[in-house]
């Protein structure tokens, strides 16, 4: 643990680093899971 | 970077290396044949000569991409790691296992090869029973599978090596996935090795009259999904380990990156059900206990995801990005190593929703046996795991060749992503729709007598069609850029380890404490296992004669 | 072991979401009988199809009101009975039983789609709520003969 990964880790909450890109990122990808999965399970309750 | 102090990768190790992967693209030049064929003969736009059957350049398309594509890759690609990141020299006892087990693989392969194209195994690539293929089919397949076991002790003596004179130090992050990921294929062959060796060849050869149909299912998926990982760690261990130093960043965090691959261990081999759902024999209960082990894979994946993005973020932010998405700004978007595996990583997106759809239980029942399952795949491992692969051929051969990656060979590996992106775009795209209608996958040409919904699938066939077509130019450029790489500019080029962003204290030593985690993946595999296959045995179980159908 | 807020948040949001599919695939299946095929274990000898009842007799018949039971034989390449015909609302009750090779039985369109293996009978119900004529195709590779292997059912 040196300085130089001190000030990486320099965030917003002093102890963590930003990663809200990160996270709007994987909750995109979140989304993109419900929704498919929604759907074809709309798709199967229609066919029932 | 001191070029004076890049160390040349060793000339011996490099020889395997390139054995494996050369042997790998020869598989993809033949399987991508096939499946050019497949696809213009499903558009409606070709008709195979006398001689050659739709089924059997459907059994040497899986088996070459799916089997050989993938294992001499896995293989070659993980040889170089531990190489590289664990002594920097294999030793001479490891090396004889790589090569060992090479020709094993290439002796069984060449015997599986030649039965299929004498048309006495086309029983496609997951050969079910009991449909009854040459006895030499199984035992080619049988010498491949051993030659794999081979392989991975290999890879474990050198790791068991490492630490022994490395006494209390953490194992380097590529080592220790590599163990992972062999250690799964340990595991998960036991299944398909029972089958083979235990069922199918004494059947075949005449020795037994009958098979336990359920059964030798039951044991080719407990392998069969298991089988998907073993393909995909290794894309996991280049977007881990390697994509940080491409892009000039560092690992996020190391501990995380073992746990994930821990929990793929546990949890991608009790679960093969799901590939299982509309069978009869087995409970609705057992096959909801597995889909719900199923869904506990998921979770190292969006591990995966979130570890990926914060390795770019980082990055970005101590390169002086900001806001939400300024990181992607600093990305080498035009170098192929690591624009061809951020495909892959896009991709795999797609991929893993359809994934979750499939193993959804009842909703299995949409897609099961349709063409939507071949768009699935053809996401995950032939675009995801493929384009990650191709993204490390671009260093890994001039890596093992002393030789370097011109700005020429960059350009070309980026027009052969982008070819393989357009071409699979249309491809699966359209075969996840078609498969929603119903249209069957492994079918050739049909419309049924021109039924009214099989006419209506053809439209999406023609595209099918049309996205193979892409997709073989992309084959062709992709062997080409390997035969270009191997005569490119001389030179060193270093072996591209990423370095982790935390101290290697912050990594809990629980995650090597190997007795404990393979323990649980037994454990996991009784629970999952025991009582429904129990209920396939016994004296009462009908069992069925063989049939060649083709 | 370290884990960053957001990724908790995120893996939190992933264990729910995976949780709520499995708890509404798990009422479904357990609680309103919406489940995969074949729920009950019934095996067969696979080389005596043709004399166990009631596969020695295929056919459709009615069980009750607007109900019926189609008892049918899959084999290389084709099904047995050749052609079927049901009123507009029936609801079929499917068993079907392989005499050689695995097939599959999937009706395009509808949730009818389950393996028929040798040595265990399949079932499957649908209600059958619009008139037409159904395909019902094997779509599990059997042999040279497969992309041929379709019979229909009509609805009238």
């Amino acid at each position: 643990m040196g300085t130089d990964s001190q000030r990486r880790k320099k965030g917003q909450f002093g102890n963590e680093p930003s990663l809200k890109g990160a996270f709007a990122s994987v909750m995109l990808l979140g989304v993109f899971l419900l929704v498919a999965w929604v759907s074809v399970f709309i798709l199967f309750l229609s066919r029932q | 970077m001191d070029l004076a102090k890049i160390k040349a990768f060793d000339s011996r190790d490099g020889a395997l290396v390139l054995a494996h992967i050369l042997f790998a693209f020869f598989a993809l030049f033949l399987g991508g044949i096939a499946g050019l064929l497949q696809s213009v003969v499903r558009g409606g736009m070709y008709t195979l000569p006398g001689g050659i059957g739709y089924y059997q350049l459907l059994t040497a398309h899986g088996v070459l991409m799916a089997l050989v594509f993938t294992t001499y890759f896995i293989i070659g690609f993980l040889y170089s790691g531990v190489s590289a990141s664990m002594g920097g020299k294999l030793l001479p006892v490891v090396r004889r296992f790589g090569w060992t087990g090479y020709v094993f693989m290439t002796v069984g392969g060449l015997i599986v090869l030649i039965m299929i194209l004498l048309n006495k195994a086309s029983v496609l690539y997951t050969f079910y029973a009991p449909m009854k293929a040459s006895p030499y089919f199984y035992t080619g397949l049988a010498l491949v599978v051993i030659g794999s076991w081979i392989s991975g002790w290999g890879i474990f003596k050198q790791y068991w090596y490492w630490k022994k004179t490395h006494h209390g130090k953490l194992s380097p992050l590529f080592g220790f996935m590599a163990v992972v990921t062999m250690l799964l294929w340990q595991v998960a062959t036991i299944g398909v090795a029972v089958e083979v060796v235990v069922q199918l060849i004494p059947w075949s050869f005449g020795w037994t009259e009958k098979i336990n149909v359920l059964l030798s299912r039951t044991l080719f998926w407990y392998f069969g999904h298991p089988l998907v990982y073993f393909w995909l760690l290794p894309a996991y261990i280049c977007w881990y380990v390697i994509i940080p130093n491409i892009i000039g960043g560092k690992i996020y965090s190391d501990a995380l990156a073992r746990m994930s691959f821990l929990l793929l261990f546990l949890f991608s081999i009790p679960v093969g059900f799901h590939h299982q759902l509309m069978e009869p024999g087995i409970s609705s209960f057992w096959k909801y206990v597995q889909v719900v082990l199923t869904f506990m894979v998921v979770i190292p994946s969006l591990m995966t995801a979130f570890s990926l993005f914060a390795t770019f973020e980082l990055n970005g932010r101590s390169k002086g990005t900001t806001g939400l998405f300024g990181w992607l700004k600093v990305l080498p978007w035009k170098d192929v190593r690591f624009f061809a595996p951020f495909m892959g990583m896009l991709v795999f997106i797609p991929a893993g929703a359809g994934g979750i759809i499939n193993a959804s239980n009842q909703m299995n029942v949409v897609v099961h046996n349709t063409l939507w399952v071949t768009g699935h795949f053809h996401l995950t491992v032939a675009t995801s795991v493929a384009l990650t692969f191709f993204g490390i051929t671009y260093w890994l051969i001039p890596v093992v060749t002393n030789r370097v990656l011109t700005p020429r060979m960059n350009r070309l590996g980026i027009i052969q992503t982008i070819l393989w992106c357009v071409g699979m775009f249309f491809m699966s795209g359209a075969m996840h729709l078609v498969g929603l209608l119903g249209a069957p996958r492994r079918t050739a040409y049909t419309t049924y007598g021109d039924t009214p919904e099989a006419v209506s699938w053809m439209p999406y066939q023609a595209v099918m069609a049309i996205g193979g077509m892409i997709l073989f130019i992309g084959v062709l450029l992709m062997v080409y850029n390997v035969a270009a790489l191997l005569r490119s500019q001389k030179g060193v080029t270093a072996y591209p380890l990423g370095e982790s962003m935390e101290p290697e204290e912050a990594t809990p030593r629980y995650l090597e404490r190997w007795g404990l985690w393979i323990g649980l993946s037994v454990m996991l595999i009784l629970f999952a296992y025991s009582i429904p296959v129990m209920q396939m045995l016994g004296p009462m179980v009908p069992e069925s004669p063989g049939y060649v159908t083709w | 072991m370290h884990i960053h807020r957001l990724e908790k948040i995120w893996l939190g949001f992933g264990l729910v979401m995976l949780f709520v599919f499995l708890a509404v695939l798990g009422v479904a299946a357990f609680a309103m009988g919406i489940q995969p095929p074949s729920p009950h274990h019934q095996m067969i000898d696979p080389t005596k199809v043709k004399e166990t009842p009631p596969f020695d007799q295929p056919g459709i018949r009615q069980v009750a009101d607007k109900e019926y039971e189609a008892v049918m034989t899959a084999y290389a390449f084709g099904y047995a009975p050749a052609a079927m015909e049901v009123p507009v609302g029936s609801t079929v009750h499917f068993t079907v039983t392989s005499s050689d090779v695995v097939h599959g039985f999937e009706i395009p369109g509808t949730n009818v789609n389950m393996m028929i293996e040798p040595g265990e009978v399949s079932q499957v119900s649908h209600k059958f709520t619009k008139p037409g004529e159904y395909l019902i195709l094997c779509n599990e590779y059997c042999g040279i003969g497969h992309e041929m292997m379709a019979t229909k059912l009509i609805v009238k």
